[in-house]
C-alpha cells in the first residue's frame, strides 16, 4: 500500500459545547479516492471542515503527509495543498465566474491546473466567464466551485455533498469529469448521499453514524446489507 | 466563442454617463475658487473631507467588516502631527500632512495587532477606548497646548501661499483632492488582486478562508491603509480650522458618529453610498442648522427610519429599483436570462 497522504486518528471535533465527531480514525492512500457516506447529521460535513481547517482540532488528530495539521487555520491548510469544494457551492456572488476561479489560484501553488485547463474540463464556464456566478444554474455553479478548488492545484481535494440539489443530468456530467481530475495523481475525499455513485467512484468507503465510523472497507467488497446496517444503525 | 443570446458587461450606460458627469462635476468643482464665495468654498471643503472620511470608513466596515467607532484616533493623530511637524520640525504643511499619514500607518501596526484580538462589538469598543488613549496622550503634550490646545502660527499659515485667497484656494483644492483621491484609491483597490480577496471575504468568509486567503492579513492591510489616509484627512481638517485641541481632534461625535450616519444612510458596502450619504447629511445640516439640538434629533430619526425601511441605505434602494451601478465593480447580465439550462 502506498504511503498515506492523510491520516486521521482519534478525531473528536466540536462546535463549542457540541461534540460532532467521536474518535474518528481514517486513512487515505496517495492517489486514492475515498467516499464518505452517512445520514444527515452523521458528521460528514464536520469531518470535511475539520480536514480543511475550518474547525480546529488537536494538531496530531489530522496529519497530511505525516505533518500534523489539525490545529492549523484554513488558509494555512489550503496553502499546504488541500482544497475544499464546500457544501452548497459557496461561490462569491459579487465576482464573475472567472474571478471566482482566479481567487482559487491565489495560493500560487504550481501544477497542471490553470484557467485554460478548467475551461477545457467545463467548456460552459468559458462561455460564461464574465457572468456573475449567481446567474449560473446550480450545476454550473458546482462546476465553478470544483474549478475554483482545482485552480489551487491541490494534492488532496475534498468534495462536500458533491451532488446535493443538482439535476440528475448535471450529476452525470460532474461524475464524468471526476476521473479526469483524480487520474492526475490527486487524492480525493467525496461526501455523497447517493451510495451507488459513492461506491462507483471510490476505492474505499467509510460510513459515519452519529459521529462515529460505523463501517470501513473497500468499495468493491462492502455489501449492501453491511451498508444499510452501518447507515441506519439497524442490527 | 459565443456569449449566448445575452451580453455581459462590467460597464453599463449608467456607469459611462456617471463617469462623464463625474468628470464634469470634478472640473466645475476644481474651478470653484473662480466662481464660489469664501463661505461656499469652506462648506464645500468640509463636504469633501467628510466624503473622504465616509469612503474610508465604508471600506473598512462595509468591505472588511471592521466596524470601528474609533477612527477619530487617526483624525486627531493626523491633525496633531500636522501641527507638531510644522511647528517643531519646520516642515511645509503639505509635506507634513503626507508625513502624518506615513506615521499614522506606523502607529496603526501595533494598534491593529492589539485590536484584532477582539471581535465584533468588543472590537468596536476597543477602537473607541484606543481613541480615548490617543486623546489623553496628546492632552499631556505641553508643547502643543496640553488640554486646551494650540493654534497654527501665522508664519506657517502664510507659508502655504502669499495671499489669503491663494491659501483658501489651495486648502480647497487639497480637500477636493483628498475626496477624489480617496474614492479613486478605494475603487482601484477593490478592483485589484487584494481587493478581489477583500470582496471574496465580504461575500463568503468561510469559502475565502478555505481557498487560502489570509483573512487577518487582508483586514490588517485595510486597517493600516485606512488609518494612514484618515490621518491625512485629519491633518487637512485641522489645516482648515487652524486650531486644534484634544476635545475637537478626538471627537467621537464629529469624526465617527456623523461618518457612520453618512455611510449607513447612503448605503454601506457600496462606493456610491458614502457620496449619497454625504449629500443627505449636509442637506439636513444646512437646512436644520437653526433648530439647535432638534437637528440632532432629526438626524437620529432619519437614521432609525432608514435602517428600518432600507437597511441597505438610500443607494441600496435605488440599486434594487433601477439596477444601477455607477462604479463598475461587479458584472451585469443584459438580455434574456430565462433560457439558462440546469
Amino acid at each position: 500500500m502506498p504511503d498515506p497522504i492523510l491520516q486521521i486518528a482519534g478525531l473528536d471535533a466540536r462546535y463549542g459545547d457540541f461534540q460532532a465527531l467521536y474518535g474518528v480514525d481514517m486513512t487515505l492512500a496517495e492517489g486514492d479516492v475515498l467516499a464518505i457516506i452517512g445520514a444527515n447529521g452523521a458528521g460528514k460535513t464536520t469531518l470535511m471542515r475539520s480536514i480543511a481547517g475550518l474547525i480546529r482540532n488537536g494538531a496530531d488528530e489530522i496529519k497530511f503527509r505525516n505533518v500534523p495539521i489539525g490545529a492549523l487555520r484554513a488558509d494555512q491548510v489550503a496553502r499546504r495543498g488541500i482544497a475544499l469544494v464546500p457544501e452548497g457551492r459557496q461561490l462569491f456572488p459579487s465576482l464573475s465566474v472567472e474571478e471566482n476561479l482566479l481567487i482559487g489560484g491565489r495560493s500560487g501553488r504550481q501544477g497542471p491546473w490553470s484557467l485554460k485547463r478548467v475551461y477545457s474540463l467545463f467548456p460552459i464556464l468559458e462561455e460564461r466567464k464574465r457572468q456573475p456566478s449567481t446567474s449560473l444554474s446550480g450545476g454550473q455553479q458546482q462546476m465553478v466551485a470544483i474549478g475554483r478548488a482545482l485552480m489551487a492545484n491541490p494534492d488532496l481535494i475534498l468534495f462536500d455533498e458533491i451532488s446535493l440539489g443538482l439535476a440528475p443530468i448535471v450529476i452525470r456530467d460532474i461524475y464524468r469529469a471526476l476521473p479526469g481530475i483524480v487520474s492526475q495523481g490527486m487524492s480525493a475525499v467525496i461526501v455523497e448521499q447517493d451510495i451507488t455513485k459513492a461506491l462507483s467512484i471510490s476505492s474505499r468507503v467509510y460510513c459515519l453514524q452519529e459521529g462515529r465510523v460505523s463501517l470501513e472497507g473497500a468499495s468493491t467488497t462492502v455489501s449492501r446489507e453491511d451498508i444499510s446496517r452501518a447507515y441506519f444503525g439497524i442490527e | 466563442m459565443s456569449a449566448g443570446p445575452f451580453k455581459v458587461t462590467r460597464s453599463s450606460r449608467a456607469a459611462r454617463i456617471a463617469a462623464v458627469a463625474g468628470l464634469i462635476v470634478l472640473l466645475v468643482l476644481a474651478a470653484a475658487p473662480w466662481w464660489a464665495g469664501r463661505a461656499d468654498m469652506r462648506l464645500l471643503s468640509e463636504v469633501f473631507l467628510y466624503l473622504a472620511l465616509a469612503s474610508l470608513w465604508n471600506l473598512m466596515a462595509g468591505y472588511a467588516g471592521l466596524v470601528s467607532v474609533g477612527q477619530q484616533a487617526f483624525v486627531g493623530f493626523g491633525g496633531y502631527l500636522l501641527f507638531a511637524l510644522t511647528i517643531f520640525a519646520g516642515l511645509h504643511p503639505v509635506v507634513a500632512l503626507l508625513a502624518a499619514g506615513g506615521l499614522a500607518a506606523l502607529v496603526a501596526v501595533p494598534v491593529a495587532a492589539l485590536l484584532f484580538r477582539l471581535r465584533g462589538a468588543y472590537f468596536a469598543i476597543g477602537t473607541w477606548v484606543m481613541a480615548e488613549v490617543f486623546r489623553l496622550v496628546f492632552a499631556q503634550v505641553g508643547a502643543l497646548g496640553g488640554g486646551s490646545g494650540t493654534s497654527l502660527p501665522v508664519g506657517i499659515v502664510k507659508s502655504l501661499a502669499a495671499s489669503r485667497s491663494g491659501r483658501e484656494a489651495l486648502s480647497y483644492w487639497l480637500a477636493l483632492g483628498a475626496a477624489a483621491g480617496t474614492i479613486a484609491a478605494v475603487y482601484l483597490f477593490l478592483r485589484s488582486r487584494k481587493g478581489l480577496a477583500l470582496t471574496a471575504i465580504r461575500d463568503n468568509e468561510l469559502a475565502a478562508r478555505s481557498l487560502g486567503i489570509d483573512i487577518w492579513r487582508t483586514k490588517f492591510i485595510v486597517y493600516v491603509v485606512t488609518a494612514a489616509l484618515t490621518a491625512i484627512v485629519g491633518a487637512l481638517i485641522f489645516l482648515q480650522k487652524l486650531r486644534i485641541s484634544p476635545d475637537a481632534a478626538f471627537s467621537v461625535n464629529d469624526w465617527t458618529a456623523f461618518v457612520i450616519f453618512i455611510v449607513v444612510i447612503g448605503g454601506i458596502g457600496t462606493l456610491e453610498g458614502p457620496i449619497i450619504g454625504t449629500l443627505v447629511f449636509f442637506a439636513l445640516r444646512e437646512t436644520l442648522a437653526d433648530l439647535g439640538t432638534t437637528y440632532l434629533l432629526v438626524l437620529g430619526l432619519v437614521a432609525i427610519v432608514v435602517m428600518l425601511k432600507a437597511p441597505k441605505g438610500i443607494w441600496g434602494l435605488i440599486q434594487i429599483r433601477f439596477g444601477l451601478q455607477l462604479f463598475p465593480l461587479g458584472y451585469r447580465v443584459l438580455g434574456n436570462l430565462a433560457n439558462k439550462e440546469n
